[in-house]
């Protein structure tokens, strides 16, 4: 079974500035401070961040049914369960119908993305592509949770996202090679995926300025319950985001107005530990996202991103907590890009043991030896899958290549939701009655 | 600097205001039905005849008649306003509030967030009473974060809300600029049309009265190349309210611009619903010399110095552009085809303001009806001065009004 408790060599070096030092000690964890925003010992969860969540294992066995009883316990609760050999599949975290689902999402966002790049060296598609090869299992783990009514709010590496959150892949296609059929009819492109059926509230290129968008729509759902009085409003946002925006004024603004008003949000943080060449633990001063959210009030957990049903574990929390109305939380995957930050990146600074460590711990392969280990599934239903998502992603880049590339008389619909934003001309006319404006032709 | 109606035989009408600024009483301006609505429209032409239905107020006015009324007298505003109902009288600030409050009557998804909008009223009283009425969380007090908050605005917008974010000062909305510029101009493009952000950024602005640089900034020129924005500035409290109801109202973001100085102006305005077009200038006075295009402030620098110019013998037509974002250049042209001479006054700094875009749109449009170069009047490109003489001569000021149509009308 793969290790998902195999610390690296890298990380053990202890943090020079991290000035809590006082439990630097490995014997003395204590995880309660993690979901508990109000406790103020220090000593509490001050061990050393080092990328590997052995270190933040409870000494003691809690087993999964006292989860409750303390809700700090749900990260060491899911280290032990993966620990022991289950007695009986009661003690499984997946049925096989979720196991099979999570394998799926997880196949399809890797072979996208793969093709993606295939796709982009062969001219199909330009610009900047951010391929998410490697954090399958923070998307998988999350967005699975969600109903079609939550929504979703992301950066620039957001197409796995969207193929998550139910977006076809071949609007997803259509959208990177430039093509009208694109699910933002060929506007957008690589970093801007957005879904009104789906609620993909976006894609966004520049770090940090989805969050607060993200923060709107947690905002617009409390407000229909509050004072729309919707009974059922109880839409849960995430919002996705790495860990170069976690130094971002924008990020803080959104995690203190979030707990502020209690908004229904989560915020994911997908530290994979380098923001394009800058590695984190060179631009943070305080490299333990986590902690932050309890400097915001918020519960803060970290959890290792590369195991999907981890994820998913903190996930159930953490969502449940937003839609009964308890409010945010803050929740850290460490997590690692397995290809460059995007296509245009040579990739020079990252250590290859680094990344070999990291790659025998994917996600993919993880569930399938999950599974198999538990029984529950065979191999030549995963294969089925593979060969499905492969034709999938076939039909998908098909579909893309025949659709049509915009008419110049797409140009100027879209820049205003009412068109007569551009204005009267010099006729009298609103600019967008001239018979030339849905031509592109016309002069704005 | 009390104005007095020197030299001109009607009796001067001066609503009762502290500020000097609203001396000029204004004239009901014409308007296009909005489509959709039936409000009749009411044009006061300068004579003091009542035109009903007419689309435009441009015609031919003997010019003996002028003198006596470059604006408007008690009579006209009784005969005016006699033709709808009486109307009731406010200060600008309460005229946005007033239309506000109705929108937020009517719609209950519309909310308010900004900086001490709720408990305290606003920091210009715009929405004192508000939060009361309509609670916490539809008058949002945000915390200073006015980056996250704007953008927290348009994600509500997204999905379902109407917000309008008050930035305190708009010079503060600088620190707003990558939510204003990237999300709420772009998203309705980059998504494919697929969502909307109907929202309202709206706050004061302007050169005040001795406030330091900082706050005494013009932010439409800043924000007036995003594309997917609209962008308006009242300047009465008539178009104020108008304008604040159609800002909501409209399906496009709009930036709605007011000035520090004008919450105070008093102004008569009518009882039943009515809503100002977001795209159309306002003809504030019809002449036949030359056409000066103004806006929020300087529309009242524009108005003292048209009793001067009109005792010197001259006819400016003055028209308050409003839409700063497109322009209309329907009444633009319209008036540049009858004047051939433009003149630009405005607050905006010379370079990159508002008028530099006017003035090439005009000249873009219109260089055939021109017999001379057009002037635009800005402010000086500088810091505004704290001390009081410094920053007098910073902005436009009348003479120098005055002194440009004298050289534009040889």
């Amino acid at each position: 079974m793969a290790s998902a408790f195999s610390a690296t060599a890298k990380f053990a070096q202890p943090l020079p500035l991290n000035t809590t030092s006082s439990a630097r000690s490995q014997d003395k964890l204590s995880p309660p401070a993690l979901f508990d925003p109000f406790r103020t010992s220090s000593s509490a969860a001050t061990s050393p961040f080092l990328g590997s969540t052995r270190q933040l294992l409870c000494k003691s066995n809690r087993p999964l049914s006292h989860r409750r009883s303390s809700s700090s316990s749900a990260v060491v609760a899911i280290s032990d369960v993966k620990q022991k050999k289950p007695k009986s599949s009661s003690n499984l975290l997946i049925t096989k119908e979720e196991g099979l689902e999570l394998y799926e999402d997880m196949v399809l966002g890797r072979s996208f993305e793969d093709m993606c790049a295939q796709m982009y060296y062969r001219g199909k598609m330009f610009g900047f592509v951010h391929l998410y090869n490697g954090q399958e299992a923070v998307s998988t783990g999350f967005i699975k949770l969600l109903t079609k009514d939550d929504s979703v709010v992301s950066t620039y590496r957001d197409h796995v996202h969207a193929l998550s959150k139910g977006v076809p892949a071949r609007a997803v296609m259509s959208e990177l090679f430039g093509k009208t059929t694109g699910c933002c009819r060929g506007q957008g492109g690589s970093m801007h995926m957005f879904s009104k059926e789906h609620n993909v509230l976006g894609g966004f290129a520049f770090i940090g300025e989805g969050i607060p968008v993200a923060t709107g729509a947690a905002f617009t759902s409390k407000y229909k319950r509050e004072v729309l009085k919707e009974p059922n409003s109880d839409h849960v946002t995430l919002a996705f985001f790495g860990d170069g925006t976690c130094n971002n004024g924008q990020f803080f603004e959104c995690l203190n107005m979030a707990a502020l008003w209690k908004l229904p949000i989560v915020f994911v943080v997908e530290n994979n530990l380098w923001a394009i060449g800058m590695s984190h633990l060179r631009a943070t001063s305080d490299p333990q996202i986590y902690k932050k959210g309890p400097a915001f009030g918020m519960p803060g957990v970290h959890v290792d991103g590369m195991d999907v049903l981890k994820v998913r574990e903190v996930a159930k929390e953490a969502i449940g907590r937003a839609r009964r109305g308890e409010g945010p939380t803050l929740v850290e995957c460490e997590t690692y890009r397995f290809r460059g930050h995007s296509l245009a990146d040579p990739d020079e600074l990252r250590d290859p043991a680094e990344k070999a460590h990291y790659a025998a711990r994917d996600p993919i392969s993880q569930l399938k030896t999950y599974m198999f280990e538990n029984k529950l599934v065979n191999e030549s239903e995963l294969k089925a899958i593979d060969k499905k998502i492969d034709e999938l992603v076939e039909e998908a880049v098909e579909f893309a290549d025949e659709s049509p590339v915009p008419d110049r008389s797409q140009l100027l619909e879209n820049v205003f939701a009412d068109p007569k934003g551009f204005g009267i001309g010099p006729d009298g006319r609103y600019r967008c009655e001239d018979p030339k404006f849905t031509q592109g032709t016309a002069q704005v | 600097m009390a104005t007095v109606f020197q030299g001109l035989g009607a009796t001067a009408a001066i609503t009762a205001a502290a500020n000097p600024l609203d001396s000029n009483k204004l004239l009901l301006s014409s308007r296009r039905s909005f489509p959709g609505k039936k409000t009749s429209l009411v044009v006061v032409r300068s004579d003091g005849s009542l035109n009903l239905n007419t689309g435009s107020s441009a015609g031919a006015r003997r010019l003996d008649q002028l003198v006596t009324n470059a604006v408007a007298t008690k009579a006209d505003a009784a005969a005016a306003s006699s033709a709808s109902k009486p109307g009731h009288e406010l200060l600008l600030f309460e005229a946005l509030r007033e239309g506000l409050e109705e929108e937020m009557d009517r719609d209950n998804r519309v909310c308010v967030m900004g900086e001490d909008v709720g408990h305290y009223g606003g920091s210009y009283k715009v929405t004192r009473g508000l939060a009361d009425k309509f609670g916490d969380l539809r008058v949002l007090d945000t915390p200073i974060a006015e980056n996250a908050f704007t953008g927290m605005g348009i994600g509500a917008a997204m999905t379902g809300l109407r917000p309008i974010v008050e930035g305190m000062n708009m010079g503060f909305l600088l620190l707003a600029f990558n939510q204003i510029s990237n999300n709420c101009g772009m998203l309705h493009y980059t998504s494919g049309g697929q969502f909307t952000i109907p929202i309202v950024i709206r706050g004061p602005g302007g050169v005040g009265r001795q406030l330091g640089a900082e706050h005494s900034q013009r932010l439409e020129s800043y924000f007036q190349s995003i594309p997917g924005i609209q962008m308006v500035a009242c300047s009465t409290p008539y178009n104020a309210k108008g304008l604040m109801k159609a800002a909501i109202r409209s399906e496009n973001p709009v930036i709605l611009f007011e000035h520090v100085l004008l919450y105070n102006l008093k102004e008569r305005i009518p009882d039943e619903e009515y809503i100002c077009n977001l795209e159309e200038a306002e003809m504030v006075r019809p002449g036949e010399h030359i056409t000066i295009l103004t806006y929020s402030r300087m529309r009242y620098h524009v108005m003292q110095a048209a009793k001067t110019l009109v005792n010197k013998g001259y006819d400016p037509e003055v028209i308050d552009i409003r839409s700063l974002k497109p322009f209309d250049l329907h009444t633009i042209g319209n008036s540049v085809k009858k004047t051939h001479r433009v003149l630009i006054v405005e607050e905006c700094m010379r370079t990159g303001g508002i008028g530099a875009s006017l003035t090439a749109a005009i000249n873009e449009n219109f260089i055939d009806y021109l017999d001379a170069p057009i002037m635009c009047l800005s402010s000086q490109d500088v810091p505004t001065p704290y001390a009081g003489t410094l920053e007098e001569f910073t902005i436009v000021q009348p003479a120098q009004i005055v002194t440009a149509v004298e050289q534009l009308c040889q």
